[in-house]
């Protein structure tokens, strides 16, 4: 397990020893991922048995440590990260090369070291180790984020970091003082440490606190960071702000609920009910403002936003179908959406278009990007045979548990949005004649490397529909713990 | 407590307010310096008014004198005057160097300069 | 046996070693002389740390008059910890002081350098050990007469002016605690600190104890740059060459808050001070304004030494934020944060004095590609930024944790929301820095990279570690600080 978080890091030092031969370098960053995803894979037995590896590295003031444990939702959220780790970085040697992009060894350093802290993230055993990557991953995707180096990447680098630092700093560390003065500890307990310590009122806060203060989940109104993030050149987009930092921050926002209130505590109080309407309102408005975007990225970013809140909202209805729901919903849509941003990038790098309205007749230059993003497009929506259904359909009973028929409704609407803004882009690339000029005609596929990760993706989607048993399996006790359902 | 003890502590209040209100509003640093001087020595004056026993003699052991001054806050002072001592001459050659680069000693004036 | 007096030799030795540093005419052997003088400075305050750990208080009869007739200097776990960072920034500053930027000044006055240097050390230290109060005083304008003339040793004229400014300001305060010292003895009729506190609790409900209180928590204040009190730091750590910005930024203001506590805790007991004159809200005002407002207008700063200078300004007000909880966790804040903003203040000011070297200025424009040209120094800024903005795994995360756990243990959301607010405040002057040297390119044809010599990088890195390491591992601070603030405590019935 410490091999799983050391991984990267060397992975990191082993690229800026190989800085000066290109090959080298990017080989040495896919065998860290390909490690990386064997180690974690080997640890998938002990979890899925119900065992929980521990590893405390130190501790740094009574009751604080830097600990790790690992329990099926981090095993879950390490699986996605690594394995799409290993699918970007292919990805965007082809992607870095097609685009000749400058600073590339700084490039996969900071992807490494970005990984590391989410691969922290996933196995932090407390809240304070959580909040410790948390920050680490901030501050090591901000390179990333202005890789661009302009004026206009240094204006989304302040909003990023502005947003991101300062949520977590004004109401995550207040959030975790004062749990941390409530309980005298932060460790993730199965049922919640905060039961009986405090009144409701308090623990109404304190949730409130936690949920704004990660602010990489992107709910609204501390959502400007994602959409200003996509500055960034697309495999960052497509691995950090698809699935490793964005889902780091549901990821907290679930071990949050589970661990450090309990889903009981949280139901039985009913104190997260108002954040669970500020979910709702954030999927639809994010889905509305999405359809008004003409640049591809950015639809895809309010996109995400509305997707990161279908997990807050598993989170927040508290009950056992929803967060099955939303722990589902990290993979599903990690897998759909990345498979959306590769087909962008791939859009990007073979023919120089960023805006939806520039793709008419795409189809017929790109035809294997476009089905890809197409299967994208329906996993995302929610459709079968694709894995986005799962997800779906345990939010939408965990609504029904929670007699919250408001929010079912809002989840059917998001879902009719998606399909407004997202299939009109392959329909058009498909069906609409190109437009007049010669240009698009010499438009080929992207690089080999680029179509290897959208099909590996794109399978992906679909076998997550035939296949959702494991981690199903692996969630269940997850839920079980808790004693509802 | 005797009309002289309170005379001598009135004293140390005025020249108190008199230093410090030199330093305050004089734009001229060599000014600025005897405030500040006589600031200092004000609160010398409470040290040695503190020493001061009534009737009393320099405390030397001799026949016919039993009643001797505190000498310690006059020992304490003699170093605190050093002390001012250093702080004047430090302060003096600083206004030297300020004469030497600015050609003035007015607080206003140099303000001038600076901000050409 | 050498060894039993150490708390003298801690003091005596550089105090001696100054003069001897001006008569060699030789501006490299001074340095040599001056480096290892303060490195066996160092080893001393060490020494005495362990052997405070190991045996508890200290006291040394100087010249072998006892108490409470004779100076005693007394050596607990507090001045034991700011011995320490007080000695460690001296070896340190000296080390790096081998070469100094050209125009800074020249070869063949460094000898008065360094034995101005080694004077201010000596004051510093000695207020610390001292446990008179009147000698304390004698210290205080030992090292503040010597700092001024370091501060004016800048190279701008402004330098002049900064140092004259410094030196009103620094006289009044002294006086201050002068006067104050005078009317307790007037009262008491004893200098010697732990005799103060016993007679002092004797005497009840006296105006001249309170006078006497007011002019000293005033003078104090003044000395460690307490909002609003703080005029006078900005200009003189702007324009002071930047090694001595760097040894001041360290020592002189936390010295100060030592003073403070020293008063508000030994000698007048924390009930005297905090019950019957009520500091606890005054301090928690001043402090808190001086985190905010000096956070704020740090970021509109174009010269960075000044925005750190500013950034001082409000680091100190944590510390003093920390006292006024009048807790054990708020005093272990208030400490630790002593050793961490060292730690971090001293790293960031000798950054830019590796920056002064080779560039000339520290003008925020003229820092442009900082991060290529000097990608060490760049490091360190962004380290030691980090730990000013209180990021885990950094000493600044540490103290801060405390500083609003204390805060949140007496319900004082508010204060502990500023204390973050501040945080943020901070993160946006720091990132205009790492802004600046990161992304914009170099002014023209000076692109090459340039980081400065050895001897000045070494010690920047030392402190920029130091600020990591004391992040991870706190035993050393926080356990010092602790027993400390223990210590502080039990002399309060």
């Amino acid at each position: 397990m410490g091999l799983a978080l050391i991984t990267p890091l060397v992975g990191a030092f082993l690229i800026w020893i190989c800085r000066v031969d290109a090959d080298l370098r990017e080989s040495m960053s896919v065998l860290a991922a390909i490690v990386l995803i064997l180690l974690v894979c080997s640890l998938f037995p002990t979890v899925a048995s119900g065992g929980r590896p521990h590893l405390q590295i130190l501790e740094i003031l009574p009751g604080l440590s830097l600990a790790f444990e690992l329990e099926p939702l981090g095993m879950l959220f390490a699986a996605v990260a690594s394995i799409l780790w290993l699918v970007t970085t292919i990805y965007a040697i082809g992607y870095m090369r097609g685009h000749a992009e400058k600073n590339q060894t700084r490039f996969y350093i900071c992807f490494a070291v970005s990984l590391a802290s989410t691969i922290g993230i996933a196995f932090s055993g407390n809240m304070f180790t959580l909040f410790v990557f948390y920050e680490a991953l901030t501050i090591a995707t901000y390179p990333l984020v202005t890789h661009a180096g302009g004026e206009a990447a240094k204006r989304a680098g302040r909003v990023y970091l502005g947003i991101l630092l300062g949520t977590s700093i004004l109401f995550q560390l207040l959030a975790i003082l004062w749990t941390w003065g409530i309980a005298g500890h932060l460790d993730f307990v199965p049922g919640g440490i905060l039961r009986d310590q405090a009144p409701p009122m308090v623990i109404a806060i304190l949730f409130a606190l936690y949920v704004f203060g990660v602010g990489k989940a992107a709910l609204m109104p501390f959502h400007r960071w994602l959409p200003a993030a996509m500055v960034a050149p697309t495999p960052v987009s497509a691995l950090l702000h698809a699935v490793a930092v964005v889902k780091a921050g549901v990821f907290t926002i679930l071990k949050i609920s589970l661990y450090i209130f309990g889903i009981d505590l949280l139901a039985d109080l009913g104190v997260s009910q108002w954040i669970t309407y500020v979910a709702a309102i954030t999927i639809l408005v994010a889905s509305l403002v999405a359809m008004t975007k003409d640049n591809l990225k950015a639809r895809l970013a309010y996109s995400t936003i509305s997707q990161l809140s279908y997990v807050v909202l598993g989170a927040t209805l508290a009950n056992s179908f929803a967060v099955v729901g939303g722990a589902l919903h990290v993979a599903m849509h990690a897998v759909a959406k990345i498979t959306l941003f590769f087909c962008a990038g791939a859009i990007l790098v073979a023919s120089h278009k960023t805006e939806v309205s520039q793709m008419q007749g795409l189809g017929r230059a790109m035809p294997f990007t476009m089905t890809a993003f197409l299967i994208g497009s329906l996993s995302v929506i929610g459709l079968p045979p694709f894995g986005g259904i799962w997800s779906k359909w345990y939010l939408a009973l965990g609504t029904l548990a929670a007699g919250e028929r408001l929010v079912l409704a809002a989840l059917v609407i998001s879902s009719l949005l998606n399909v407004a803004y997202l299939l009109p882009i392959p329909i058009r690339a498909f069906f609409a004649p190109p437009p007049g000029d010669s240009k698009t005609t010499e438009i080929r596929e992207a690089p080999l490397a680029c179509m290897i990760a959208i099909t590996v993706t794109a399978f992906a989607c679909l076998a997550l529909f035939f296949y959702p048993q494991p981690l199903y399996q692996l969630l269940s006790p997850v839920v079980n713990l808790d004693g509802a359902a | 407590m005797t009309t002289l003890g309170v005379f001598n502590y009135w004293v140390a209040v005025v020249l108190t307010m008199i230093g410090l209100y030199l330093v305050m509003a004089s734009d001229n640093l060599v000014k600025k310096l005897v405030g500040l001087n006589i600031f200092q020595t004000a609160v010398f004056l409470i040290y040695i008014t503190i020493g001061k026993v009534e009737g009393g003699t320099a405390p030397i052991l001799k026949e016919g004198f039993d009643v001797y001054s505190n000498p310690l806050p006059h020992v304490l002072i003699l170093t605190a005057i050093v002390v001012a001592v250093a702080t004047t001459s430090v302060g003096l050659a600083l206004v030297t160097r300020i004469k030497e680069e600015y050609g003035s000693v007015e607080e206003a004036e140099m303000r001038k300069q600076d901000e050409e | 046996m050498i060894s039993s007096h150490l708390p003298a030799l801690q003091v005596v030795l550089p105090l001696i070693s100054a003069p001897v540093c001006v008569l060699i005419r030789k501006g490299l052997v001074a340095w040599m002389f001056a480096v290892a003088v303060s490195w066996i400075t160092f080893v001393i305050a060490l020494a005495l740390l362990v052997h405070v750990v190991a045996n508890g208080p200290l006291s040394y009869a100087m010249g072998g008059w006892a108490a409470p007739y004779g100076i005693v200097y007394r050596i607990d776990l507090l001045t034991a910890f700011v011995l320490i960072i007080v000695a460690g920034m001296g070896a340190l500053v000296t080390t790096s002081a081998f070469r100094v930027a050209p125009g800074d000044m020249s070869r063949d006055h460094q000898n008065f350098f360094f034995g101005i240097f080694l004077l201010v050390l000596t004051g510093l230290l000695g207020i610390t050990v001292t446990g008179d109060a009147f000698n304390l005083y004698v210290f205080l304008e030992i090292s503040s007469l010597a700092s001024y003339a370091l501060v004016a040793l800048g190279r701008d004229r402004r330098a002049l002016m900064a140092a004259f400014q410094y030196l009103i300001m620094g006289t009044i305060g002294a006086t201050f605690i002068l006067a104050g010292i005078g009317l307790l003895y007037a009262v008491t009729g004893t200098l010697n600190m732990e005799d103060l506190a016993q007679r002092l609790q004797q005497v009840d409900d006296s105006r001249a104890v309170k006078a006497a209180f007011a002019f000293i928590v005033v003078g104090a204040s003044l000395k460690l740059a307490l909002f609003p009190l703080h005029a006078w730091l900005p200009n003189a750590y702007t324009h002071a060459p930047a090694l001595v910005s760097a040894f001041l930024a360290a020592t002189a203001t936390k010295v100060g808050v030592y003073v403070l506590v020293r008063f508000i805790y030994t000698v007048f007991g924390g009930v005297f001070s905090f019950e019957t004159m009520s500091l606890g809200p005054i301090l928690m005002v001043f402090g808190l304004c001086a985190a905010l407002v000096s956070s704020l207008v740090a970021i509109f700063q174009e010269n960075v030494k000044r925005m750190f200078a500013y950034s001082s300004v409000a680091q100190i007000g944590y510390m003093v934020l920390g006292l006024s909880f009048a807790s054990h966790t708020g005093l272990t804040a208030a400490i630790v944060h002593i050793f961490n903003h060292a730690a971090m203040k001293g790293a960031l000011f000798l950054a830019l004095a590796c920056a002064v070297y080779r560039l000339g200025s520290v003008e925020l424009s003229e820092l442009r590609g900082l991060g290529r040209r000097m990608p060490i120094t760049f490091a360190c800024i962004v380290i030691a930024g980090l730990s000013l903005i209180g990021v885990p795994l950094t000493g600044g995360f540490v103290s801060k944790w405390y500083l609003v756990s204390a805060a949140l243990e007496q319900d004082l959301w508010l204060v502990a929301a500023a204390v973050l607010v501040s945080s943020l405040f901070a993160v946006v002057y720091v990132w205009r820095v790492v802004e600046v040297a990161y992304f914009q390119s170099p002014p023209d044809g000076k692109g090459a990279r340039c980081e400065a010599p050895a001897s000045l990088v070494i010690p920047t890195v030392a402190l920029a570690v130091a600020c990591i390491y004391f992040g991870i591992d706190t035993e050393p601070t926080v356990g010092v600080a602790r027993a400390a603030a223990n210590e502080l405590l039990a002399s309060i019935p």
